[in-house]
């Protein structure tokens, strides 16, 4: 459908089928802002996930980053989201563990947030448990290593609150807060995250030309005798440089965490994560599911000649038997040269993103 | 998608009527063993035996096939689909329907590419495709995967992965060369609604001409030409038509 088409429709609907209405004597007239989509996306992947029922709107992405930067939502007002997702380290932290409002550790690392409206079967977390943005949001609130609340309290001080219960009005035309239009809002704010700005971004828009050592550690990652990362974290034409898929990429001969496995039942897929996006890895470390790997120099040695075997590694890392895939010292710089230059300053920075409170 | 539109702007909650031209067709895209139906639910379970004797399990089966096209006997042809990606992972992805563009009427075969031709193979070219990741690296000739066809084989305990990935097939440094198949399948008739089943018969991949030899041809087969080539000679008896009802 074009662009505009969607829009239309999306306003059309949004207009004529709130069945909330008028309240009080403002008028709800929420101003639709659809996502800015960078070139390079438009060009090359399918558009983002946005469900029909929760339109990208000024107020409501106002609203999201509020919420997303407030301690109100934690069980003690200590915490909030950004406490594990901080916009200098591209959404994620930059501990192993993250530490929840108890005090208390949980057994993985936190993930960067950006993209998320381009993880198109919207499975979420390293092991997929959440679907849609919406539903990812509803977890931390409740989670008792996390921010340990309940919804039922957190609504009600959200309630009690002297801005919130206009700003839901203002974003969703009623005074009545409930986790889902708290979650919707959140959800709203995190689909503006958008990273695409990269030294590498740049070259593909031939706006830059990228060193000798960048280049040569494109072709390491995208060469299957070579580096052989392309198959699962994406290519030139695939920006996003993730697959969103689950994978085993031979970290452990055992599972401490089963991961995917965890969520199906099935044991075919104990020990699989989600690829995670290799963009901005300049600012998330630690690495892996578990923040098991504090450089970039370990991650490459892991798949040069680190692999450990299990039943269900993927058969896409095919030197496992040999411990990986046996990169050269002058390969290895350079494919850390061509990470590197995914990583997007510009996003970290981004006005409209940090702490409104 | 016009009917779509028009029940969003009345906020309609019944079911809209659909309105269709022609007779609809359903393309199923079926896989077997030596016979024995192959589907996700194997993966990495069952184990099969190739013409090799090698005892192997799948976890992934992924292919394209493109310009799915009806033929009549007076020489006349509608094309259903430009092209379509079978994954037997992703549920609803192995069979589509058109409900269109065809008449009942009987027709003398129906054919298609494996892969892309190489008019059709154009680098980038395609968004979805493109956020499948189904991308052919450049430095190989560009375009699409063909197929992802993986799993392990050997004995219990000292498995080792086998990665069957088909695309375009590199001569040398920036020579390629190409290697889509094109498969035509046996007439049937079509009534208002009919199912084809196209029947991908996956030990094939492992036999004829060529007896494969895993210990041979496992991984890094994407820059291998011989193992390109012959991928695309094995295809030939890989389809066959199935049930039609
Ligand atoms: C105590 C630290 C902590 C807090 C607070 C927290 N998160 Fe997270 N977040 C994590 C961790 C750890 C994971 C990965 C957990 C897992 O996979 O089981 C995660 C995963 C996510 C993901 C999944 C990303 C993906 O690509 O799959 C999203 C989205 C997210 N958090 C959003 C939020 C939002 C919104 C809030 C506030 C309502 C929040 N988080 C609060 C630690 C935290
Ligand atoms: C079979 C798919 C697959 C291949 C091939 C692959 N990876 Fe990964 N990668 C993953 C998965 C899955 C994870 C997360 C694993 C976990 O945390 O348990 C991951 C994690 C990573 C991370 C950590 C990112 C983070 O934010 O924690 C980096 C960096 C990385 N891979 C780089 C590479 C490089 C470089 C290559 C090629 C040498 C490569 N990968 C090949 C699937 C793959």
């Amino acid at each position: 459908m074009k662009n505009w088409l969607k829009i239309a429709v999306i306003a059309i609907l949004f207009v004529s089928c709130d069945d909330v209405g008028i309240e009080g004597y403002t008028p709800y007239s929420p101003t639709l802002q659809p996502l800015n989509i960078p070139q390079i996306f438009v060009a090359n992947i399918l558009p983002p996930v946005i469900p029909i029922n929760n339109p990208q709107t000024v107020e409501g992405v106002s609203l999201g980053r509020k919420l997303f930067y407030d301690t109100i939502l934690s069980g003690d007002n200590t915490q909030s989201c950004a406490a594990c997702h901080s916009p200098e380290n591209a959404f994620t932290d930059s501990d192993r563990f993250s530490v929840g409002i108890d005090g208390l550790l949980g057994n993985r690392n936190s993930m960067p947030l950006f993209n998320l409206a381009w993880n198109y079967n919207e499975k979420f977390f390293w092991d997929g448990r959440s679907f849609a943005i919406e539903g990812q949001a509803l977890e931390p609130v409740k989670n008792p290593i996390e921010m340990h609340n309940t919804w039922n309290n957190a609504v009600i001080s959200l309630q009690n609150h002297n801005e919130y219960p206009d700003l839901f009005f203002e974003a969703f035309g009623t005074r009545t807060i409930d986790s889902t239009l708290v979650t919707k809002a959140i959800a709203q704010f995190e689909r503006t995250l958008i990273s695409a700005n990269s030294r590498f971004d740049k070259h593909l828009l031939g706006q830059i030309t990228l060193t000798a050592s960048e280049l040569n550690g494109f072709n390491v990652f995208m060469d299957e005798s070579k580096g052989d990362c392309f198959h699962c974290h994406g290519n030139a034409n695939n920006p996003l440089w993730t697959d969103n898929d689950f994978h085993n990429n031979g970290l452990d001969a055992t599972f401490l965490d089963i991961g995917l496995g965890q969520f199906t039942g099935n044991p075919a897929d104990n020990g699989k994560f989600k690829s995670p996006s290799l963009r901005n890895l300049e600012f998330t470390a630690p690495y892996m599911h578990d923040g098991r790997f504090t450089t970039i120099d370990d991650v490459i040695n892991h798949y040069s000649e680190g692999l450990v075997n299990s039943p269900t590694i993927d058969p896409l890392m095919k030197s496992v038997n040999s411990g990986g895939v046996q990169l050269s010292d002058s390969d290895k710089a350079d494919l850390k040269a061509f990470l590197l230059s995914l990583s997007d300053s510009e996003f970290i920075t981004n006005p409209d993103f940090q702490n409104p409170n | 998608m016009l009917v779509l539109i028009i029940s969003l702007l009345g906020c309609d909650d019944k079911d809209s009527e659909t309105i269709t031209f022609g007779d609809a067709i359903t393309i199923n895209f079926n896989h077997y063993w030596d016979g024995e139906k192959v589907s996700s639910a194997d993966f990495n379970v069952e184990t099969y035996t190739n013409a090799n004797n090698d005892i192997l399990t799948i976890s992934k089966l992924r292919y394209l096939v493109s310009n799915i096209t009806l033929h009549k006997s007076d020489g006349s042809s509608t094309k259903l689909i430009d092209y379509y990606l079978v994954d037997l992972s992703t549920l609803g992805n192995t069979s589509f329907s058109i409900s269109d563009i065809i008449d009942a009427d009987s027709y003398s075969s129906i054919s298609f590419t494996f892969g892309f031709n190489e008019a059709d193979n154009i680098d980038g070219n395609y968004l979805d495709l493109n956020s499948a990741s189904w991308n052919w690296p450049a430095m190989l000739g560009g375009g699409y995967h063909f197929m992802q066809f993986e799993g392990k084989y050997g004995a219990t305990g000292t498995e080792n992965p086998f990665a069957y990935h088909n695309g375009t097939a590199r001569v040398s440094t920036g020579v390629f060369e190409q290697n889509f198949f094109d498969v035509s399948l046996g007439g049937f008739s079509t009534t208002e609604n009919t199912t084809v089943e196209i029947k991908m018969n996956v030990d094939q991949w492992f036999e004829n001409p060529y007896t494969w030899d895993l210990d041979t041809y496992n991984t890094t087969l994407m820059p291998n030409y011989d193992a390109q080539k012959l991928m695309q000679q094995n295809g030939a008896s890989v389809f066959s038509l199935g049930t039609i009802n």
